[in-house]
């Protein structure tokens, strides 16, 4: 995998160039930065991405020398994962763009894909990742008083005391 | 279903947007964000297009029909669930509504929310198939087996052949008691309750063959990483055959009960209507998307096992109400009946699991007579195998519509992010799109016509 070389998309506002590679399933998966994150998804819809089929995140704290990003990409502790369906196409595209620790904001799709407003909501939910645009950023999953975010690795499974074991560990 | 179709409900001018800056009347509430969020004038200015970011509540939407400039005071809010028969579990609608006209709707959901994807990371391979199978416990073989898919993909295995076939056999087997359940469910909030029976019926046939098959009636672990967990019974072919005569007979009958019923017609031609561009707008799959036109299924446009060696027709609807979504599955279940007929012609001969030792426990009868078969035997169920490092993503047509499985790994024996792509979760936005300008009554036919099932939704 991780044959890196970079593709320049051709859209309306002039290219957006970005690291391409191919996921393990032989997808072609796109790398922005931040910054050309929005713009990018917008040029694969206006490129005949009609719906956005996924959207989550991943926390990669305790696996952060991950293969599979290309040269130039710096890894971040968390990640943004969409995945584009074309009909007319038939074809897949990914989306991977880096969010950092300290700033875990990024651009919200849902004035591109409305159908990304349950998704972004749950990413925030279980990940803490922000969507700057998104209207009604709120918990979806867990309860509104919760506190913390539960898919992150650094928040523990849970666990039920069980007589004959040690004192229970982290929540 | 030549009659033309209207949408129900009062037909009112559009006013100004002045209404949308207001902020929804809810009674002050401990749980704040779950209020109705104040529709933005820009919405509603963008009305007609398919990407508005109010779609979500159906701020806009048909906004035709509904008066904007109407006093606060006349509107309601109101709540239906998380304990309403009707909602199919453990869903809770916040409703707006004008008199009996539902406005606009926000569903609230979590309430069955037990972080299986959490646990799915803590499981390892071998045992994921038990976690994932738990969430759209209507057709469990269909989650096992996206799971099982993009854990292949990763490990790069080939399967044979026999277990491909195997797989999908009992795909469109779980799609038939799927869609069954669905009749059954459906019938039942329209108040057909002989529907309901029937039904239940049905669904046991498929689900005693199962019990047969794979030991257990639901939540069956039964597609692994790496084939299936036992070849199927003898005299399978039997059984299969008595189901599919016996089913698609009786499909029939359903057609005499409802399709041409009037009342049945009555409560669901021109209901829940949504648009095509809506549909992909909002990322519904399945029957939903299926019910706008718009010709998208899977099994035949990405195909998947060896859907690309059967022949079936992908069955649309033209209205997107909830008569065509009622059509689709009613003749879904035929379509199925029709594969899994071909399938049993065509079932090839061969082993029902991959022999790679890294994947297999050994057979049995090796662990009486071998050390080293015992102690691969017991490697393979406490440690698992490990997973070359990678990410793919790989999705199936279940009976609600794109299953996806979003799977990373990090070399080792469990996987490092296991998302879920649940096709309920993903339909669930549609539903204030339906349900906009309709009765109040209808809209628990309208939920149902979505199919939820929370397990998938909350996860």
């Amino acid at each position: 995998m991780s044959s890196a070389s970079s593709g320049n998309m051709v859209g309306a506002e002039g290219p957006i160039a970005v690291a391409h590679t191919t996921g393990s399933d032989g997808t072609d998966v796109a790398h922005p930065t931040r910054e050309q994150y929005h713009a990018l998804v917008a040029q694969y819809r206006a490129d005949g991405f009609e719906t956005c089929a996924d959207l989550c995140g991943v926390d990669y704290l305790t696996h952060p020398g991950r293969s599979g990003l290309p040269e130039g990409i710096k890894p971040e502790r968390f990640e943004v994962v969409v995945n584009l369906l074309s009909l007319q196409l038939r074809r897949r595209v990914r989306v991977r763009v880096q969010v950092p620790e300290d700033d875990p904001v990024v651009d919200s799709l849902i004035d591109l894909y409305p159908g990304t407003d349950a998704m972004e909501r749950e990413v925030f939910d279980l990940f803490g990742i922000r969507f700057s645009g998104h209207p009604d950023l709120t918990r979806i999953l867990m309860p509104e008083d919760w506190e913390g975010h539960p898919l992150r690795k650094d928040y523990g499974v849970g666990r039920v005391p069980v007589q004959f074991k040690e004192a229970p560990g982290p929540r | 279903m030549n009659e033309r179709r209207e949408p129900q409900g009062p037909t009112r001018l559009v006013a100004s947007p002045a209404r949308l800056h207001r902020v929804a009347d809810v009674a002050e509430t401990s749980e704040g964000a779950q209020e109705l969020a104040p529709g933005s004038p820009e919405a509603f200015l963008r009305v007609g297009e398919a990407a508005v970011g109010e779609l979500g509540t159906g701020a806009v939407g048909r906004t035709g029909q509904i008066d904007l400039e109407r006093p606060d005071d006349e509107t309601m809010i109101i709540n239906m669930g998380p304990q309403h028969p009707s909602t199919h579990g453990v869903l809770r609608l916040m409703l707006e509504l004008d008199g009996e006209v539902v406005l606009r709707s926000k569903p609230v959901i979590g309430y069955l929310h037990t972080g299986m994807e959490k646990t799915g990371e803590e499981l390892t391979y071998v045992q994921g198939a038990t976690n994932v199978t738990r969430m759209d416990y209507l057709s469990p073989l269909n989650n096992e087996l996206v799971f099982s898919l993009a854990t292949e993909a990763l490990l790069g295995i080939e399967l044979p052949e026999r277990a491909t076939w195997i797989r999908m056999l009992m795909s469109e087997l779980n799609r038939i008691s799927s869609h069954v359940m669905w009749l059954a469910t459906n019938g039942m909030d329209l108040g057909s309750t002989s529907m309901m029976i029937y039904g239940f019926r049905e669904r046991e046939m498929v689900l005693a063959f199962f019990e047969k098959t794979t030991g257990l009636r639901m939540n069956h672990n039964y597609i692994r990483p790496g084939g299936v967990a036992a070849d199927l019974p003898d005299g399978w072919e039997d059984d299969v055959t008595v189901i599919c005569d016996t089913i698609e007979a009786r499909t029939y009958e359903y057609d005499e009960l409802l399709t041409g019923q009037p009342i049945f017609r009555e409560r669901t031609i021109g209901v829940g209507a949504i648009s095509a561009a809506d549909a992909l707008a909002l990322s519904a799959t399945g029957p939903i998307l299926r019910s706008t036109g718009v010709a998208w299924d899977l099994r035949r446009d990405m195909p998947y096992l060896a859907y690309d060696q059967v022949d079936f027709d992908v069955i649309i609807g033209t209205y997107g109400d909830n008569f065509d979504r009622y059509a689709i599955r009613l003749n879904e279940i035929r379509e199925s009946i029709k594969i899994v007929r071909q399938i049993v012609e065509k079932m090839p001969g061969g082993d029902y699991r991959v022999q790679d030792p890294k994947v297999t426990p050994p057979p049995r009868a090796r662990i009486d007579e071998s050390m080293e078969a015992l102690i691969h035997h017991f490697k393979v169920f406490t440690e698992g195998f490990r997973v070359p490092e990678g990410e793919v993503y790989t999705a199936i047509e279940s009976p609600r519509g794109e299953l996806g499985c979003y799977l990373v790994s990090d070399g080792t024996s469990k996987p490092y992010r296991l998302h879920i792509r649940a096709p309920s979760f993903v339909n669930l936005q549609s539903l204030p799109v339906l349900l906009r300008g309709g009765l109040v009554a209808d809209a628990v036919a309208t939920i149902s016509s979505v199919d939820p099932v929370m397990g998938e939704v909350d996860r």
